[in-house]
């Protein structure tokens, strides 16, 4: 053991490095900049437990604008109740409703809110989680169920308008904890509160990740039948790490809510479920680093491409996507096969040019 | 052993690089807006100083900068592109006159992609990075409700020019497009007055709808019309098979209509399809106007109602004037409606305000807005300065079979703007606001 020659890890180099970036940031990007990057750290987080589930578990959810919006939405009560003091909410009156509905009371008060944006979200994966994977329903029929919850959620925000804000979401805070949230200070605090989440999310997933269980997860994704017959119950490792991937992204939305402001149900519906999985595809799955960087960079590009070409910004955007598909399966972190794997494209097409014309020179 | 060794040596590394940068970078970025704060700054101010990509203030130089803030991607982008056009004439009409303040306008498009959070970041890039003097923006009430922090917390002022479904007044905000007592509210009782008392409510499952139903519902309780029938659809559905028997069923005298986007190409197709014409079944709608038309197909649609402020065919001389400059610039295919000519508007009601106020100052330009006058292609249009929306003259018209609107009914004169329905005893459940 001491006497093997020891690499560096290429991902964990990779996440130190996007640590070290994230953290020094403010010191030079001017506090919109900063901000944008608080959310997109949001998604990184988010990108983390999916990578959990489908990269090592193998659970493709296209689902999990569910948990992300769950999260966002219980710290959202919580910022509304706090904006709006003693009055009812704004759209609460317009909805004619003229009392605080019983269930929102609690959100008053902070921490409760915050122990919600974790419960709520784990509570309704393990529900969902234990019924399905109990019944050993995977795969594409999973994932299929996985995208009617978002479809379903988003329908039943937007239909309980006078519960929920219907499709204008809950926006227009002004304080958190008391504090500002347009202050530069408060935002900056709120920044650096995303990344110490994100680094502490990355290193317990990572820790999982190197023990025992780790091991198991990654063998259900390869072989769940042979895991099950060596005496394993799966399901109770699905649950629980459908639950963790839950409970991340419910943190996630609640970060991304005090950052960015808004939440609506169409942050909770099918596309930006999908987004999601775009992010940890493109980063790279199975990686925990790559998913990380897929979700801070596709988000980057959308906002860089989008200021300077608003009108085609879509398109460029696609061009990256199927690059990235089509040279790197693997995803970002897979850079360094990319020279090779371009070389062979071109040469294999070139070998079977020249099959073709051999055999056209036979025919002849 | 040595693995751990190694990140130490790294995570060490990078702990004296993050200090080394927090010495030398003192001077810009997002910190030095915390350390200005606490010197009692104000954030405009500090913005303007700080930060590598400001690029000045907004009347800097020989140009004065606004922002174009509209979806341009997404299922919004067929509607709000159009818009993005008229209020694109109006700069360049204003700035061939000579522009404002002796300035000529400059504009920064951003794409809000049919996507709230989108548009909350492209608002506040366009008031902190462009630091721009206004925002001309936004269609839907989503939109619009996910930006207004982002004004009021800097200060800046957006001109939002489509009809909406009225409770709100922030001061950040200049609503050109109708209130509720300026379309729905009228629409209503012209047709209980002229078709009958019996209502059937149909919508799109989102807020302007239900909200302009509530206020429907409460006023048909007070003039003694009757609700037969309420029906939401979720956004983007094209079944409507089952609702259309229900209305046969409830024999409605007219059904208000509030449905939007592609759900209105069904609805009506499939209203047209069951061999029910505009006799039948009478239908009044408050989201379809003339581009709507040329997507749905004028021809299932003939007959029909809709309550807007403006139509192309208005009969005014700057109509006339506004509808040839819109088709020679953008094609003789295009037509005008409304929200296109409330985006015109603003442009030309902000220029005017800035002309007043002699600044781009937005606390300036807000209290000199306040009665200002602009003889807009729907006829004169003022500022209210109590509430900043705008009054409007209220015009019921019918489609025809060239997908233009006739007005068949219209108010004699502007219509003073009542966000609030403050002036409608029925309402005062709805507003939540002491008035």
């Amino acid at each position: 053991m001491e006497k093997k020659k020891w690499r560096p890890d290429v991902t964990i180099v990779l996440a130190l490095v996007i640590f070290l970036f994230l953290a020094t940031t403010p010191f030079y990007l001017s506090m919109f900049r900063v901000s944008l990057l608080g959310k997109y750290m949001c998604y990184a987080i988010v990108a983390l437990g999916l990578d959990m589930i489908w990269g090592y578990t193998g659970i493709l959810s296209l689902g999990h604008g569910v948990y992300f919006g769950l999260g966002a939405y219980c710290m959202a009560m919580y910022l509304k109740l706090e904006a709006s003091g003693s009055s009812l909410p704004d759209f609460m009156t317009w909805s004619g409703v003229s009392e605080l509905p019983l269930f929102w009371k609690p959100f008053g008060n902070p921490v409760f809110a915050m122990v919600m944006v974790i419960g709520v979200p784990v509570i309704l994966a393990v529900i969902i989680g234990y019924l399905t994977f109990l019944n050993r329903i995977r795969g594409v029929y999973f994932s299929i169920l996985s995208q009617a919850m978002a479809m379903i959620l988003s329908v039943l925000l937007i239909g309980s308008q006078e519960y929920t804000g219907g499709s204008n979401g809950l926006t227009n805070f002004t304080t958190i904890f008391g504090k500002s949230l347009s202050s530069p200070s408060t935002k900056l605090a709120l920044y650096y509160a995303t990344l110490i989440a994100l680094i502490l999310i990355f290193c317990v997933c990572r820790f999982l990740i190197s023990r025992r269980i780790g091991k198991i997860f990654i063998a259900i994704r390869d072989s769940e039948n042979r895991v099950r017959f060596t005496g394993y119950n799966t399901a109770v490792y699905k649950v629980f790490v459908y639950g963790l991937s839950a409970a991340i992204a419910g943190i996630a939305g609640a970060l991304y809510v005090s950052q960015v402001g808004i939440i609506t149900p169409a942050d909770v519906n099918i596309t930006p479920s999908v987004e999601m999985i775009i992010w940890v595809a493109i980063g790279g799955k199975g990686t925990l680093a790559g998913p990380m960087l897929g979700a801070l960079l596709v988000n980057g590009l959308k906002t860089a491409a989008s200021e300077n070409f608003p009108e085609l910004w879509s398109y460029f955007l696609g061009f990256v996507f199927i690059f990235v598909i089509l040279f790197m399966p693997g995803g970002l972190v897979s850079l360094r096969e990319l020279p090779g794997r371009i070389a062979r494209k071109f040469s294999s097409k070139k070998a079977e040019e020249d099959e073709l014309n051999d055999a056209f020179i036979a025919d002849r | 052993m040595r693995k751990w060794k190694w990140v130490n040596r790294l995570a060490a590394a990078g702990m004296a690089g993050i200090l080394a940068l927090s010495l030398a970078g003192c001077s810009g970025g997002a910190l030095s807006e915390v350390s200005g704060e606490s010197q009692g700054q104000t954030a405009a101010e500090n913005a303007g100083t700080s930060g590598t990509e400001t690029s000045g203030s907004a009347e800097e130089g020989d140009t004065i900068k606004v922002g174009i803030l509209h979806s341009l991607s997404g299922t919004m982008a067929i509607s709000e592109t159009s818009v993005r056009d008229a209020e694109i004439l109006a700069i360049e009409e204003i700035n061939a006159a000579g522009g404002v303040l002796g300035k000529q306008i400059e504009y920064v498009v951003e794409d809000g992609a049919s996507d709230n959070a989108t548009f909350t970041e492209k608002a506040t890039k366009l008031l902190e990075s462009d630091q721009v003097a206004t925002v001309f923006g936004c269609w839907t009430s989503a939109s619009r409700k996910a930006v207004i922090p982002v004004f009021e917390s800097h200060n800046g002022l957006l001109w939002y020019p489509v009809q909406y479904e009225g409770m709100e007044s922030s001061k950040n905000v200049m609503y050109i497009g109708a209130a509720p007592n300026q379309q729905i509210v009228p629409a209503v009782e012209y047709l209980a007055e002229n078709y009958g008392p019996k209502i059937f409510l149909v919508g799109s499952d989102y807020v302007f709808p239900r909200t302009a139903n509530s206020i429907i519902k409460a006023q048909a309780e007070a003039m003694g019309y009757e609700i037969v029938g309420e029906e939401y659809t979720p956004m983007g559905h094209t079944d409507y098979t089952t609702i259309i028997n229900k209305i046969q069923a409830a024999q409605p005298n007219f059904v208000f209509n509030t449905l939007n986007g592609d759900s209105n190409v069904a609805f009506f197709k499939q209203l047209s399809d069951a061999g029910l014409t505009a006799d039948d079944v009478m239908t009044c709608s408050v989201s379809i106007a003339e581009e709507e038309i040329a997507g749905i197909g004028a021809s299932y649609l003939e007959g029909h109602l809709v309550s807007w402020n403006y139509y192309q065919t208005t009969d005014t001389p700057e109509n006339e004037k506004f509808v040839a400059a819109y088709k020679a610039k953008y094609g003789e295919d295009r037509v005008t409606d409304d929200p296109i000519e409330a985006g015109y508007d603003a442009v030309y009601l902000w220029a005017a305000a800035v002309e007043k106020a002699g600044t781009t100052d937005v606390d300036a330009v807000r209290e000199a807005a306040a009665g200002i006058s602009f003889a807009a292609p729907e006829g004169t249009i003022t500022i209210d300065g109590d509430n900043q929306h705008v009054y409007k003259t209220v015009r019921i018209g019918e489609i025809n079979g060239d997908g233009l609107i006739d007005e068949i009914w219209a108010t004699d004169e502007p219509v003073k703007p009542d966000p609030y329905l403050s002036g409608y005893d029925w309402a005062a459940g709805l507003s939540g606001q002491e008035s």
